[in-house]
């Protein structure tokens, strides 16, 4: 029997959970120098000049360095982008947003340089400043980079159909804000870099130590091959630690250019001001229908907001675009995007980067116009989804899908939601006079209500691996009989220790025990693409599951060889893991002797390398229900329940898929009702740290109903795609879309995220004052108002 | 996140505490939980000379009953409140209250008396000792004194404290709370409240109830015309209209001004409700404190 599909256990967390893990600040490195960077309290100035005097001759301070001691950089933008916006590890002559290295201060402790660094003059001249991305589009706007004369970094532009929506019995528009967040993995930036025998050795806490090797290279204008990336154990990344920052930069450049070891551990704080932020997407939508609900045109205009300088922030909407229209079968859909700098923390990738947003805004698009039509939202999205039979299908912005099933997954989310019953519960409660607990409450505005019911869904499809490209997979057989896996995935979480060793024991009869998965050192494992965009299983899972599937072929020519049998009578006994010929167990010969027999033959281990070259994506999907209570008097908003049904073709290990599933839904959730990064309009952070920036936790969340099904896509041995971010793709509509539609009665068409108390009172406010008809008779109404409409 | 340099004493007992400060005059400031002081530091807005650490004074840890009142000692944990058998019977409503504050990282730490010396209007305790008609007793090189909590707090994170005085106890009359109710709106579970309101059965107040607000003003408050709203007469929902009469609250990232007059009305109402309640109403609903809720709005009450 095959252990794929079991529920085994993390092999990873015996150590977590007993003596820790060892992460690049735990790493001991005598004599390093600390490094402390001096940031911009401006979010837009020009550096009139640095005084460093007085921080150098600081006690413990060994030097303090500005942009042009550091000979590396500047960074350059990704190749769709304006080329000229580029970034200089430290400010030079412009600061562009509040917490931009200004200056280095290389000291002896850290509280050393923490003194000295506030010791450090700049003297800056205020420039004006932009922070919303709509005023930054604008002819007039503050401009960034005066030498580029605007503000538009990277643009998609398809035009506009004059005719787009003709035919169309019904238009609903929408503005949607997906708000800027903050990833907050539990372990911040980190970096350790040293000189070794004339090569730089990094320590990073990265997503791709491959990337981060090639990419200190070229700004340090170094060999590829005189640095060393490692990367211990790392304490989430979410795609933010999927690139290179430019403080790691600055921390090589000096250890280089003093040849001395030097370390630099982020704070909570600067980590808020620092490490990418996510999404920051404002959208425009455009649905067209007929009368019957059946989808006709779709227009998505996107303005992305990179931040002050156009990181991977810059691209997300080319990843929106190929997943605009969703699940739905759309004739016409047109998605056009303009990406802004401004005057903000630049934005990166994060959990999703660009799908979450194109199904966070069809899906708020599709319940628009069910309320429009005033049709069940689950009504429409059964109208409308791409046939199960129509596979592999080409949308209209030309993603091909591999394989699909999703009404199904609707179907089994209603029922496990219990749908019914909780569309009649929230009539009930609409209708109800609510009870009021006091005697003597009757009259006056502030009875409370009872809280009123929302039900929302999301049915989404995401696009996983979507930049392509293969990976790097090998398994070695020692002598002793142990398994040696090297990966060029990184893992920070999602357990591929445990996962590629269970492929590589299904595939060779080795136990678990026995296999070792190596991982994040580029001296060991020659090239990877690392872990990022839900690509881990379906890229480096495939190689590993290849390489073993390679050395029981190699296994079995050799064990012919010394068995003096043809290798096509030779059988592996995965329950004993050795070889023999058919019908005579007793004579065999095990995967350490054929370890030990390889080396004795020709010096060469019994192994076998290979680079897994996918032929295209595969697109998970999945519907999720979200079911949250809303108090009308305060706004408040309580999730009560979660259900998400997901299918990611074959599961490999359900533990591990839903702790993907569970985290995502929790980052998911959190963005629909908590977190938001907000400036003021001074480009001041107002969520610099973990008391304004309201990051979830546990107790904020409901147990998750969760569940899955299997349809198996065809671009893998496995049948795999990819989980890392589905549940967050998911999560975050059915959430916002239950908010809305506990409102939906009292003429609350749509309400931004995150849906906070005081966001939700108010829409109630505007929309009970909007209402002619007294307060109390709107709120036992079905919904009466519209707008947007075509 | 490094505080700026400072010296650091650690005092073993009150007395020799009041020499610290004596001795090291406005350097000096004193050191609770930590709770409040220490962030201040390491982001540098507060940088004293002189940290005297009161922390470890056990004879400033303490709740006695004293006849007509019960003594809680300035250095008494929140947490320590929050399990306090005799809190729990004679005031749950401390109790309760200590059991919603921050995180139990934070309920470990901090003390009632650095709650109350700290000042902040978004604290929880302030507006239930002011609610009760709290004392507060300051003892200093001139001897003890007894400040009513109606006169302690008089502006931005500013108290009748003199820098010399250290806070030794809170006096709260055994009259109060025996109804009880406390709304805290907040955002997530360990938030500070956005707005909260206490309400508590008074036998010496004129309506028969004391209602306290959290973060309606620049100090913690008293919603004053509620509580003589009642006096004259005026139902439960009369009296909540005027909850924000009293207050002057800002706005910040969580709420609008508008917003907080408007909530402060909604949780001052459902606090009476609670605190009025036939005697069914919260029975051992102490018993919770301490089992902090979910998210959002954590609202008990109860009577005996
Ligand atoms: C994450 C977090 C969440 C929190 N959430 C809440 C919440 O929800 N509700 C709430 O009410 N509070 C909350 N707090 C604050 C917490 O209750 C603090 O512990 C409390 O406000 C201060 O008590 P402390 O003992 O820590 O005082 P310290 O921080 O040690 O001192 C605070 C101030 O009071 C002075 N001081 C302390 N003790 C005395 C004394 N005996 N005499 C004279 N002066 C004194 C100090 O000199 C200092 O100026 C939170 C704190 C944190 C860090």
């Amino acid at each position: 029997m095959s252990i794929l599909g079991n529920r085994v256990l993390r092999r990873e967390d015996p150590k977590f959970l007993t003596v820790g893990g060892t992460y690049v600040g735990d790493l001991e490195l005598p004599g390093a120098l600390h490094v402390v960077f001096v940031r911009s309290p401006l979010a837009h100035g020009v550096i009139r000049s640095i005084d460093t005097d007085e921080a150098r001759a600081a006690p413990g301070v060994v030097g303090v360095f500005t942009n042009a001691d550091l000979g590396a950089g500047p960074m350059t933008p990704m190749g769709m982008v304006n080329q000229s916006m580029v970034r200089p590890l430290l400010a030079e002559g412009r600061v562009r947003y509040v917490g931009e290295p200004v200056a280095a201060v290389l000291a002896e402790t850290h509280a050393a340089g923490v003194d000295a660094a506030e010791l450090v003059a700049v003297d800056y001249e205020p420039l004006p400043v932009v922070v919303d991305p709509v005023t930054a589009a604008e002819t007039g706007a503050p401009i960034l980079f005066d030498d580029v004369g605007t503000n538009i970094a990277f643009e998609l532009n398809f035009g506009e159909d004059p005719s787009f929506f003709d035919g169309c019995d019904v238009v609903v528009r929408q503005r949607i804000l997906n708000q800027r967040v903050a990833p907050c993995p539990l372990e911040v930036r980190s970096a350790v870099a040293e000189m070794v025998d004339g090569r730089l050795r990094f320590h990073a806490s990265t997503q791709a130590p491959h990337d981060v090797r090639s990419t200190l290279a070229r700004y340090l204008g170094m060999e590829e091959s005189a640095v060393h990336v490692v990367s211990p154990d790392v304490g989430g990344g979410f795609g933010a630690k999927g690139g290179v920052y430019a403080e790691e930069v600055v921390v090589a450049a000096l250890a280089r250019n003093l040849n001395r070891p030097v370390r630099w551990t982020e704070t909570r704080s600067e980590s808020m001001l620092g490490f990418g932020h996510g999404r920051a997407q404002m959208q425009d939508v455009a649905i067209g229908a007929t009368s019957d609900g059946k989808i006709q045109a779709y227009r998505l205009n996107v303005l992305q907001d990179c931040g002050a300088y156009p990181d991977m922030g810059a691209v997300l909407p080319f990843l929106t675009r190929l997943m605009a229209p969703g699940v739905y079968a759309i004739p016409k859909v047109e998605c056009s995007s303009r990406s802004v700098v401004t005057n903000t923390v630049p934005v990166t990738a994060y959990r999703g980067a660009g799908r979450p947003e194109a199904t966070a805004a069809i899906e708020r698009a599709i319940d628009c116009l069910a309320a429009e039509l005033r049709l069940d939202p689950a009504e429409v999205r059964r109208r409308n989804y791409i046939a199960t039979d129509a596979f592999p299908v080409t949308t209209a912005v030309g993603t091909e899908y591999d394989t699909g099933d999703y009404a199904m997954a609707l179907e089994r989310a209603l029922e496990v939601a219990g749908y019914e019953e909780l569309r009649a519960e929230q009539a009930r409660r609409r209708s109800a006079v609510a009870p009021d607990l006091s005697s003597e409450g009757a009259g006056g505005g502030l009875a409370p209500r009872s809280k009123q019911l929302g039900i929302g869904l999301s049915s989404y499809v995401e696009i996983t691996a979507p930049m392509g490209g293969g990976e790097f997979g090998a398994v070695e057989v020692k002598p002793d009989g142990k398994v040696v896996v090297r990966t060029g995935t990184s893992p920070h979480g999602q357990g591929h220790a445990t996962a590629w060793s269970m492929l590589v024991a299904d595939a060779m009869g080795v136990s678990l025990e026995d296999i070792e998965v190596v991982h994040g050192d580029t001296d060991v494992v020659p090239r990877g693409g690392g872990t990022m965009g839900s690509r881990s299983l379906q890229l480096g899972g495939v190689a590993v599951s290849q390489a073993a599937v390679e050395v029981v072929d190699r296994g079995r020519q050799l064990a012919a060889d010394l068995l003096e049998a043809a290798p096509d009578d030779v059988v592996l006994d995965k329950t004993m893991g050795r070889f023999h010929v058919a019908g005579t167990p007793s004579i065999s010969r095990t995967w350490a002797e054929l370890g030990a027999a390889s080396l004795d033959r020709d010096g060469q281990a019994l192994q076998a390398e290979v680079d897994f070259e996918a032929p295209g994506p595969t697109f998970p999907f999945g519907t999720h229900v979200s079911v949250v209570e809303v108090d009308l008097d305060t706004g408040q908003v309580e999730l009560v329940r979660h259900i998400s049904v997901d299918d990611a073709g074959r599961v490999l290990n359900p533990l591990l898929f839903g702790g993907q599933v569970h985290g995502g839904i929790a980052q998911g959730a959190a963005q629909a009702l908590f977190e938001e990064f907000r400036y003021d309009a001074d480009g001041n952070p107002l969520t610099a740290n973990l008391a304004d920036y309201s990051f979830v936790s546990a107790a904020e969340l409901p147990s998750y109903e969760w569940t899955y099904t299997e349809t198996p896509t065809g671009k893998n041995a496995l049948g795999v795609k990819g989980i890392g971010e589905a549940g967050t793709i998911g999560s975050t509509p059915a959430v916002q879309n239950a908010v809305c539609d506990a409102l939906s009665h009292l003429g609350v068409r749509h309400v931004d995220m995150p849906a906070t108390p005081v966001r939700v009172w108010e829409a109630v406010s505007a929309a009970s004052s909007s209402v002619p008809a007294a307060a109390a008779a709107a709120r036992s109404e079905p919904a009466n108002a519209t707008n947007g409409g075509a | 996140m490094i505080p700026a340099p400072f010296e650091y004493a650690r005092a073993a007992s009150l007395e020799e505490a009041l020499s610290f400060l004596a001795e090291h005059g406005d350097e000096a400031k004193l050191l609770a939980g930590g709770h409040s002081l220490l962030p201040l530091m390491k982001l540098r807005l507060a940088t004293p000379g002189v940290l005297v650490d009161i922390g470890r004074i056990e004879e400033l840890q303490y709740v006695r009953d004293e006849g007509e009142a019960v003594a809680i000692g300035a250095l008494t944990t929140h947490h320590d409140l929050s399990r306090n058998p005799l809190l729990r019977r004679q005031l749950p409503v401390v109790a309760h209250v200590a059991g919603q504050i921050g995180d139990p990282q934070v309920r470990h730490r901090g003390t009632i008396g650095g709650s109350l010396a700290h000042g902040d209007a978004a604290s929880d305790l302030p507006a239930v000792v002011l609610a009760l008609g709290g004392t507060l007793v300051a003892l200093g090189p001139k001897g003890r004194r007894e400040i009513p909590a109606s006169e302690f707090h008089n502006g931005f994170l500013e108290t009748a404290l003199e820098p010399d005085e250290v806070l030794v106890e809170v006096r709260l009359g055994k009259s109060g709370g025996t109804g009880w109710g406390f709304e805290k709106l907040t955002k997530r579970a360990q938030d500070w409240a956005i707005v909260a309101a206490v309400a508590v059965q008074r036998e010496d107040a004129p309506g028969g109830v004391g209602v306290g607000l959290v973060n309606m003003a620049s100090v913690p408050i008293r919603a004053a015309s509620v509580e003589a709203a009642l006096a004259d007469g005026a139902s439960v929902a009369e009296a909540a209209e005027l909850a924000d009469a009293d207050s002057d609250p800002g706005a910040d990232i969580n709420a609008s001004v508008e917003y907080r007059r408007h909530v402060a009305k909604v949780l001052v109402r459902r606090a009476l409700e609670r605190a009025l309640a036939g005697p069914a109403g919260g029975d051992g609903a102490a018993g919770a404190a301490g089992a902090a809720g979910g998210a959002g709005a954590a609202s008990e009450g109860g009577s005996s």
